[in-house]
């Protein structure tokens, strides 16, 4: 399996991440190194075995329905670029 | 698909007969106390981004941990819906950018759902019964929430609401009509409000629609659909099915065909108009949510919960037929709302005392429920309480008052006289049925006397007895027992 260059950018705009023209053969090596270092794994049959999702030999932790965090308004939005009245403002999007 | 096209449900093109199909994807917040995966609150309102932890606001090193009555809350839904459950799922992630997704990916649930595959009895219209099959339900995260309006270049984000749980409820196309549509949706809301799983509060967006319409001639496969996006009012559900299958119908007809596309339904304009631009078409590149092991718990688990579950409505309209002898009608009328069917059952056993079954629904769905609804309120949320009901239904049924009065007692009730019972009311009032034949034969005998003419014409045409019944009534003010002066009217008319 291997990428080809419209992939390459494919994939940058799926994940936001702003790549030049210049960078994309670079980008497409190092890909499909890495595809074929993984494709390895594809000469293992697998057939009937259910896909390892843990290492952890123990299951889902889960916690009560109770309210103890939330009201750090100041906090949630400490870091934005641009607020108001402890909203994001972001610029406009819209349908 | 299953069963043929019933040719009732068909619509009229120019070029023949076609079939609606739908199928819908119904998010319901799921109710409980904070976050799928956080400790925030999930109250509705509140002021921006306050009811927000670290982890909804997707700060890096943050992780989440699931709320365990979410879970039990999609396991008591799914045996509502007659579902399997499913003993383990795992929670996936699905990639996309929004700026109120600060993680820029929903935690979802894609292979394995925690509920799979169950049914829902509908009542489209008191002679007809569909079952729309479910395909499955899963839980997952709620977005944020932007406002558009409050700046003209700026998008103002609200994460209040991001990361509470949702159910998403996937139908099987197994829906034929508008009416169907709103049908099936509003018996779904019943039954999570039921069971307390979610308020079904459609104007807060507690329950919103996604639409899947398409349309084909009947027998053949299905069309290509389109997807309608939060659809928020039952009556918008059924217009949107309308409007969708009308201009797919024309595109056909004229020869082009559908594309598959998700689109947004506009009430003001009644018309439905395409969304998202076409390259944005999704990719969600679905994997399992690393920081997430697989959701298990055991047969016991699930049936603790079941044991626990509430009376649903299918199995109370039963009980209400077999019980109180309800005809079909009454006793879905009753069961729709919960509040309702306990209000109803709590007139009928008041004071534990025998009343007939069908009167008290008459009055609880009939005049009652008018005065209710005009208070805009529930019958079961009025200053009325269920004993005082079923006193003026032992008034009628002791023959202490006339239909008529007991319908001016329960107006009385709702103006002058909002604390008082019944009995008193008529007590007080003077208002108790004149069973004195004396008082009634007097007033019979005026109105005969007063009017020779119409006394020919009745023995011609005995249909004129109920003009006199009416003048003999008003004579007394409504007080007179009307069988008594029936029977009395008859006698000195001769027919």
């Amino acid at each position: 399996m291997s990428v080809d260059q419209g992939t390459v950018h494919r994939i940058a705009h799926l994940a936001r991440i702003a790549v030049d023209d210049n960078e994309v053969e670079h980008l497409q090596r190092e890909i499909n190194a890495i595809l074929s270092f993984v494709e390895a794994l594809g000469a293992i049959d697998v057939e009937g075995v259910e896909p390892m999702t843990s290492v952890l030999p123990m299951l889902l932790r889960m916690r009560p329905d109770e309210v103890t965090d939330g009201f750090i308004a100041e906090d949630v939005v400490a870091n934005a670029p641009e607020r108001e009245d402890h909203f994001f403002v972001v610029p406009k999007v819209v349908e | 698909m299953t069963a043929h096209a019933k040719p009732s449900k068909l619509i009229k093109g120019a070029t023949g007969d076609w079939e609606i199909v739908v199928g819908m994807e119904i998010h319901a917040q799921v109710t409980s106390k904070s976050k799928l995966f956080s400790s925030a609150s999930t109250e509705f309102g509140g002021a921006p981004n306050s009811h927000v932890s670290l982890v909804d606001a997707a700060m890096p090193g943050m992780l989440p941990v699931i709320n365990e009555e979410c879970v039990r809350q999609a396991v008591r839904t799914g045996l509502g819906l007659k579902a399997q459950i499913n003993l383990r799922s795992i929670f996936d992630r699905k990639n996309y950018f929004y700026p109120d997704l600060p993680q820029g990916y929903q935690i979802s649930q894609y292979k394995n759902p925690i509920v799979g595959e169950g049914e829902v009895i509908v009542d489209v219209s008191p002679t007809e019964q569909i079952k729309v099959g479910i395909e499955r339900l899963h839980l997952e995260q709620d977005a944020g929430k932007s406002l558009h309006d409050q700046s003209p270049d700026q998008s103002f984000v609200d994460l209040n609401r991001s990361g509470v749980a949702l159910m998403e409820i996937v139908s099987k196309p197994d829906i034929r009509s508008a009416e169907e549509a709103r049908a099936y949706v509003t018996k779904l809301r019943t039954i999570l409000r039921y069971l307390g799983t979610c308020d079904g509060n459609m104007e807060q967006g507690s329950l919103r629609a996604d639409v899947n319409v398409s349309v084909r001639r009947p027998g053949e496969p299905l069309g290509t659909r389109c997807e309608i996006k939060n659809v928020n009012s039952i009556r918008f559900i059924g217009q949107a099915v309308e409007v969708e299958a009308r201009r797919q119908i024309g595109i056909l007809e004229d020869g082009g065909a559908i594309d598959q596309e998700t689109r947004l339904f506009d009430p003001a304009r009644g018309e439905t108009r395409a969304m998202r631009s076409k390259e944005e078409a999704h990719d969600y590149r679905y994997f399992p949510d690393p920081d997430l092991l697989p959701l298990e718990f055991d047969q016991a688990f699930v049936d603790a919960l079941a044991v626990a579950l509430p009376e649903l409505p299918d199995a109370k309209k039963a009980r209400f037929m077999r019980e109180y002898g309800l005809p079909s009608y009454d006793a879905g009328v009753l069961v729709a709302d919960r509040d309702t069917a306990d209000f109803y059952e709590d007139c009928v056993r008041a004071g534990g005392k025998a009343r007939d079954a069908k009167v008290v629904a008459n009055w609880v769905t009939g005049d009652f429920a008018a005065l209710a609804n005009a208070a805009g309120v529930g019958v079961a949320q009025t200053h009325v309480p269920a004993v005082r009901i079923a006193s003026l239904v032992d008034l009628l049924a002791e023959n202490v008052i006339s239909g008529k009065i007991a319908k001016d007692v329960l107006a009385l009730m709702f103006s002058e006289e909002r604390d008082a019972d019944p009995r008193d009311i008529v007590e007080r009032r003077g208002l108790k049925q004149v069973t004195d034949t004396g008082a009634i034969e007097r007033a019979v005998d005026a109105i005969v006397a007063a009017n020779p003419d119409k006394v020919e014409q009745a023995k011609a045409k005995p249909t004129m007895l109920g003009w006199f019944v009416g003048q003999v009534m008003k004579a007394t003010g409504g007080k007179a027992n009307p069988q008594s002066v029936n029977d009395m009217l008859k006698s000195k008319l001769g027919i």
